[in-house]
């Protein structure tokens, strides 16, 4: 049995391994990085440790953040280094079953694709895995 | 030429150490006889001892540890067995080194003791014992002293390069002799050594022994401290920034606070600081070599010595440091022939300099040699294709110097071993960069170079000023920042002019080259006034940053950015401010760099004036006065700087006039008497100097007055027959005459026309090198060849 940590972006569930996720936190104050690709959305300050901001809508291609809420932050460990993935809200830590993981579904298309690395199917919902380690490659020239 | 008292309290600390460990080390060896590792460390142990007594000129207990050195060695190559009694005359040996090291912190010395009967006993169980009957140990006894000597030899000598002084040569000597003594003697007193032991140890009862007084730490947990420190020190910050919101108890709480946090940053600061010194130590002997293998006389002169750096810094400093002092020697120094003749002394003075100042650390080499010539410096460039002959036709005297740490640049005409293979200055360059520091560099021809240095105290935390510009925050190091001017007054807005499209700033006479921060980074424009001009400096040049506000100063934490962020060049890293938002550090070079400020980059705006000559009507003009009447524009292309002089401090040689300018003389052209106008000499005290740069000589314009710069296109235009005009325009209603500043300065001192005949160009050696396309600004030799009759 694994343990994901659940949240949603848009209209989709997406999860991660609850052992790579270091804490969940709410709005930060974020600094822009002028000059940085679009998916990053700044730095915050986390207790003292200068962290980047990954906005996941325009990662995934999605249109910005449209809801009074502002985006809560998910954060993970990505080899030595921590990424805050921002998110439209948080769900409950789930307990999920190895054998109901599929390959992502074909109705996912753009960007979203290459970072999911499959689904998991639950009974109200579709549980998209994302793959920190690609949604945190974000290269200065892309 | 060091210290002898502290390299002998080192040499004591370590032996110290040394011997704890070789006391664990023989006792464990006994255990487990075959442990070559073991034995290799013990080795290792005593031959450093060894090594460093011996040119500290510790015969005796040179003379203990040699020998026990060859009985290990023999242990460690198998020849002999560890027994008990070879442990036991081992470490007999190591509480001899220990008295005597003990008497040695006592006193100072070794003290009188024969300890001729240990060494004896140790030569004497080098013989085999009877369970290893090899018989070539027999006669290895004999002969080994020579074939450990040998090694022992090298072996001094290159742990003498890296530890100190040539004095050392001499050791090796006495090393020979050492080990030769002890085989006539053969009784052995068995108390001699515990005696001697106790000797030492009551001596250096009376204060804290060296070993004890010193603790030596782990650098990776002074760099834990500091990393906490520096977390106390934004910490303190930010509780400083809500102090409005404290009563009085939490006030004075907070002050304290404050307090012992700045003291505990300091004395963590401390613990990492060490003395210049113990990089300029090895540089004697690398100027004495490098003196001899280049036929100079150099004398080496050190002032401020015990200047502290941080541990890290002293590392990053340490090679371009000694690159400079040797290019110094190699390029700067003549030989002591070319000095005579040159009327100084046969030996030239190489002089390092270091000293605090404002929180950074000065480090100054010069040499009294041949100085730099600017016009070979330039030859250079422009042979190797450093930079192309548009921009070198507009460069300062300053900005030819720097092109030396420009990469691929070497003036040195044939390559030596030591220099002169095109790596070097650029680097050295480099490296003080990485560290937040600047080079510069100033010479007088025939009278010495020296190159300065300016390097942060400690990389951990440093000094910066906040600024903010389109709602964001952005901290830039102070070691970069030379002043703000403020651009509230519109009379400061008005004072951004464009040059070929690229927006300058008049200050107190110079061109600042600006750049508009919210533009660059495509922020927004929050304010459309409220504006302040950082002027930074970047490669030796200054150039203008216009941010919306100055907010504070701060001490800030570097911390490091994400991998994401790493390429974008601008940013060397981040930080928390007082009131905990993360700000980014800029990296005022990148800075520079990416907006093409400095002359490098120039290249691309010269080509833009240069462009907009051959259209001159879109030209900027600077418009000045001659005479009472007289109007006359210059290209705002040919305008270095604008200047004023005292009338009184021109200096009258023959027909020409001059004025010292910047350490140079700066010969003067009257405008007015070229052009037949008539002058108002000595009417105002102060006389306007258009200062115009070509090939690194400068030119002073003498005009009446200057009036304004005008940009875009001018009326209509009459060509001019007159040499030194190109024509005449209407500007502002009145009459303009168009100055052509190259013929104007022929037809003025035809002795100066030289300058604009240029060197054949060695484009061939660089094809990749793109053609300068001919165009009509500038001083082309299509224009020398005008006047070559005049």
């Amino acid at each position: 049995m694994l343990q994901y940590a659940t949240f949603k972006i848009g209209e989709n569930t997406f999860g991660v391994d609850v052992r790579v996720v270091q804490e969940v936190l709410r709005p930060h104050p974020i600094t822009r990085v002028p000059l940085a690709p679009a998916s990053i959305a700044g730095l915050i300050n986390l207790r003292g440790q200068v962290v980047t901001a990954v906005d996941m809508r325009q990662r995934l291609g999605l249109p910005p953040n449209t809801g009074e809420r502002e985006s809560m932050n998910v954060v993970a460990r990505v080899g030595d280094a921590v990424v805050s993935l921002l998110v439209d809200s948080i769900g409950d830590v789930i307990e999920v079953d190895d054998s109901d993981f599929e390959s992502p579904p074909e109705t996912l298309s753009g960007p979203a694709r290459g970072l999911v690395l499959g689904a998991f199917k639950l009974d109200s919902t579709l549980l998209l895995a994302l793959d920190v380690v690609r949604v945190a490659d974000i290269d200065v020239a892309a | 030429m060091f210290e002898v008292d502290e390299v002998i309290a080192e040499f004591l600390v370590e032996s110290h150490e040394n011997l704890d460990q070789l006391d664990r080390d023989l006792v464990a060896l006994e255990r487990e006889p075959g442990n070559r590792d073991l034995v290799a460390s013990i080795f290792r142990t005593i031959h450093t001892i060894k090594g460093t007594c011996g040119f500290l000129a510790f015969h005796q207990l040179e003379a203990v540890t040699h020998a026990g050195e060859n009985l290990l060695a023999r242990i460690r190559d198998g020849r002999l067995e560890l027994d008990a009694d070879r442990a036991n005359v081992l470490l007999e040996m190591v509480d001899v080194v220990r008295g005597l090291l003990g008497e040695i912190e006592a006193s100072g010395a070794e003290g009188e003791h024969d300890h001729s009967a240990l060494v004896a006993r140790i030569t004497a169980s080098m013989e085999p014992s009877p369970s290893v009957s090899d018989p070539a140990v027999a006669a290895d006894v004999a002969g080994g002293g020579d074939v450990a000597n040998q090694t022992v030899e090298s072996d001094v000598e290159s742990d003498v390069e890296a530890e100190v002084e040539p004095e050392v040569v001499v050791t090796v000597d006495e090393a020979a002799r050492a080990s030769e003594s002890p085989v006539d003697v053969v009784d052995a007193e068995p108390t001699d050594g515990a005696d001697d032991h106790d000797a030492g140890k009551h001596d250096g009862d009376g204060r804290r022994s060296v070993a004890d007084a010193t603790l030596r730490v782990d650098v990776d947990l002074l760099d834990t401290l500091m990393r906490l420190v520096g977390e106390l020190v934004l910490t303190r910050n930010q509780l400083l920034t809500n102090s409005s919101q404290m009563d009085a108890g939490m006030i004075r709480a907070t002050q304290r606070l404050n307090l012992i946090a700045s003291e505990l940053q300091e004395g963590v600061m401390k613990t990492r600081m060490q003395p210049i010194d113990n990089v300029w130590s090895k540089l004697p002997r690398v100027v004495r070599d490098l003196g001899q293998q280049c036929g100079r006389e150099v004398r080496l002169e050190m002032v401020g010595r015990d200047t502290e750096l941080d541990k890290t810094i002293l590392e990053a400093v340490k090679d371009p440091l000694t690159h400079v002092v040797r290019n110094a020697v190699d390029h700067g120094i003549e030989t002591p022939e070319e000095r005579l003749a040159a009327g100084k002394s046969r030996e030239g003075t190489l002089t390092l300099r270091a000293f605090h100042e404002g929180g950074q650390v000065n480090i100054e080499i010069s040499d009294d040699g041949a100085g730099i010539d600017a016009d070979r410096i330039l030859s250079k460039a422009l042979e190797r294709g450093v930079i192309t002959r548009e921009a070198a036709d507009r460069l300062t005297e300053r900005e030819i110097l720097h092109l030396i740490f420009a990469p691929g640049f070497s003036t040195k005409e044939a390559v030596s071993n030591v220099s002169g293979r095109g790596v070097g200055m650029d680097v050295v360059k480099t490296n003080i960069e990485n560290i937040g520091g600047i080079v510069d560099i100033s010479t007088e021809l025939g009278h010495g170079t020296t190159i300065r240095m300016k390097i942060p105290l400690t990389l951990a935390i440093i000094p910066t000023v906040t600024i903010e510009s389109g709602g964001e925050r952005f901290a830039i190091p102070q070691i970069s920042l030379i002043e703000l001017v403020s651009l509230n007054d519109e009379q400061g807005s008005a004072r951004i002019e464009y040059l070929s499209g690229a927006p300058v700033y008049r200050l107190r006479g110079n061109l600042l080259p600006l750049i508009f921060f919210n533009e660059l980074l495509s922020l927004e424009d929050r304010l459309s006034e409220g504006r302040t001009i950082a002027v930074l400096q970047a490669d030796g040049q200054q150039f203008g940053l216009v941010v919306d506000e100055v907010v504070n100063t701060e001490e800030i934490v570097v911390k490091p950015l994400s991998q994401q962020l790493k390429r974008i060049s601008i940013y060397s890293g981040a930080t928390i401010l007082g009131d905990g938002r993360v700000a980014l550090i800029l990296d005022v070079l990148a800075l520079a760099n990416m907006s093409g400020v400095l002359a490098g980059d120039r290249a691309a705006l010269d080509q833009g004036a240069a462009d907009a000559d051959v259209d001159a009507d879109d030209q900027a003009h600077l418009l000045v006065r001659l005479g009472a009447e007289r109007r006359m524009a210059i290209p705002l292309g040919d305008v270095t700087r604008l200047e004023e002089f005292r009338s009184a401090s021109v200096e009258h040689a023959g027909r020409r006039q001059a004025v010292q300018y910047r350490g140079q003389i700066l010969p003067l052209i009257r405008l007015a008497e070229v052009f037949g106008a008539m002058s108002m000499p000595d009417s105002e005290d102060t006389m306007h100097v258009v200062v115009h740069t070509i090939r690194g000589k400068t030119i002073g314009l003498v005009v009446d007055e200057i009036l304004d710069i005008t940009t875009g296109p001018m009326g209509a235009r009459e060509e001019s027959t007159q040499m030194g005009l190109s024509g005449s325009v209407v500007v502002q209603d009145r009459i303009t005459e168009l100055l052509k500043v190259a013929e104007a300065v022929a037809l003025a001192d035809p002795s100066l026309a030289d300058l604009f005949d240029e060197p054949e160009p060695v484009v061939d050696d660089f094809p990749e090198l793109p053609e300068v396309p001919p165009v009509g600004h500038g001083h082309g030799r299509r224009r020398s060849s005008h006047y070559s009759g005049v």
